[in-house]
């Protein structure tokens, strides 16, 4: 596997306060969060519970609670929370660039 | 004519496990309603003043009823009493549980799991065992083999509904759990959809629920009197009734092993004492679609995505009346289900009839 790279992924108002966007890149899909702070993460798009995207889910905070299952995952540090899911989420750097959001991701 | 259909092995460890998963119903994609983002944002909001208040009238109802209950102990007035005290003690013991598992009643994450264990304690559930049965009921809501929460198979087993009218079924098979659990073991089935990281939550529960059901059972024995298990215990077994009937008309004649809550979960419309008992559970088609919206919500979801589901049974009674119908054309027709007409706003039902040949389904 080569470097990480950078990939644009939507502007930054694209994205509301305590949101979350789903961002499809080749064969990977990712989930891209700003919190209450204003602040901007991203993790594997899918629930490490069962394959349902948290792109669906409720943002609380700085915290992502799964559409299906309820199963809630701290988003900046991708540590589950809360039963059913029990596997932490992968994150993935975040930079703001023009007003851009950049996730860096392994190519 | 009835068709002459199989009985199938509704176990989670059997064959139609793997059938399952050979048809692709093993946590598969549900069809979901068209719901914009930003009105779905709005109605999962949290909030805590809605299951407050609910708590606050229901524990206090619980008072109320257990008092004029103890004052008519050793009168016929005690036969009305317990039944009323029973039936606010179980019903919404098992609504409560069902909610707070979610997540989703409280907005502050501790009263949620404070409410659950206590709930799950009231309804004779281990807390732990039925978080995970429960998430595996929405994984693969009513697929046989898969679902833990099927209430029956088909053709109906009508000696284990009326046993479940007092819990007379499900209360021994949990108690037996609950023993098992206590002396550090788990049933095959369980370890089915339990992580086996959380065995020893398990097991520190039913030591916990055991040592207080020691305490009820000691204080009726000192007292001499069957009193205070009729306050604490019991009141599961004779106030179930309400429990098993809701819990009848989630999905009962409906289809099973189809991908789409359209097709194998019912919305009623209630009054308000019984939505208060079943904390808006009558909403079930929205909640199985959309299990993190709160309760409170459930009746705006509903208004949101009516024009794309068949029409509520007008009542708890029509309801129940449709099930038992349905059941009891089962009995000779297992292959028989309810199918509601869509209205014409809605799209069509996602269903695909070769993944369920044995299904024969006849509209209302």
């Amino acid at each position: 596997m080569s470097d990480p790279i950078w990939v644009e992924v939507c502007d930054a108002e694209d994205i509301e306060e305590e949101d979350v966007v789903r961002f499809d890149y080749g064969d990977r899909t990712f989930a891209v969060y700003r919190t209450d702070k204003g602040d901007y993460y991203a993790t594997d798009g899918y629930c490490t519970h069962e394959k349902f995207h948290l792109s669906n889910g409720l943002v609380m905070g700085s915290v992502i609670e799964c559409p299906k299952h309820n199963g809630r995952f701290d988003i900046p540090t991708g540590a589950a929370k809360r039963a059913p899911v029990c596997v932490d989420l992968t994150t993935y750097p975040v930079k703001l660039d023009a007003d851009k959001v950049y996730i860096r991701i392994p190519s | 004519m009835a068709l002459v259909v199989q009985r199938r092995d509704y176990s989670l460890t059997g064959p139609e496990s793997e059938r399952a998963r050979e048809k692709g119903l093993v946590a598969a994609e549900w069809y979901v309603s068209p719901v914009p983002r930003a009105t779905m944002k709005a109605l999962m909001k949290r909030r805590n003043g809605p299951a407050i208040r609910d708590t606050l009238i229901w524990f206090g109802l619980l008072a109320i009823f257990g008092a004029a209950a103890c004052l008519s102990w050793g009168t016929w007035w005690a036969v009305p009493a317990f039944l009323a005290y029973g039936i606010l003690y179980a019903t919404p013991a098992d609504s409560r549980w069902h909610e707070c598992g979610h997540g989703t009643a409280f907005k502050t994450p501790w009263m949620n799991e404070a409410l659950y264990q206590i709930a799950s304690f009231m309804v004779l559930r281990s807390a732990t065992p039925w978080r995970w049965s429960h998430a595996r009921h929405h994984t693969d809501t009513i697929i046989v083999g898969r679902d833990p929460e099927i209430i029956t198979e088909r053709p109906p087993l009508w000696k284990i509904l009326w046993m479940q009218l007092f819990d007379l079924y499900g209360g021994p098979i949990e108690i037996k759990r609950f023993f098992l659990h206590a002396l550090g073991r788990m049933e095959r089935t369980e370890a089915e959809y339990i992580p086996s990281g959380e065995f020893p939550k398990v097991y520190r529960e039913a030591r916990l629920c055991l040592l207080v059901w020691l305490l009820v059972l000691a204080a009726c024995l000192y007292t001499g009197s069957l009193l205070p298990a009729m306050l604490v215990g019991l009141p599961t077994f004779y106030g179930f009734a309400i429990v098993l009937a809701f819990g009848m008309t989630q999905h009962l004649g409906l289809h099973e092993d189809v991908l789409d809550h359209r097709l194998n979960s019912r919305t009623i419309y209630m009054n308000p004492v019984l939505r208060f008992l079943y904390w808006n559970m009558n909403y079930h088609i929205e909640h199985h679609m959309f299990p993190m919206v709160p309760y409170h919500a459930l009746p705006k979801l509903h208004e949101e995505m009516k024009a794309d589901c068949p029409a509520a049974c007008p009542s708890f009674l029509a309801a129940l009346k449709e099930v038992i119908r349905a059941l009891r054309r089962q009995k000779h027709d297992p292959a028989y289900v309810v199918v509601k007409p869509l209205p014409s706003t809605a799209r069509p039902y996602q269903y695909d009839r070769e993944a369920t040949p044995q299904a024969r389904s006849e509209p209302l």
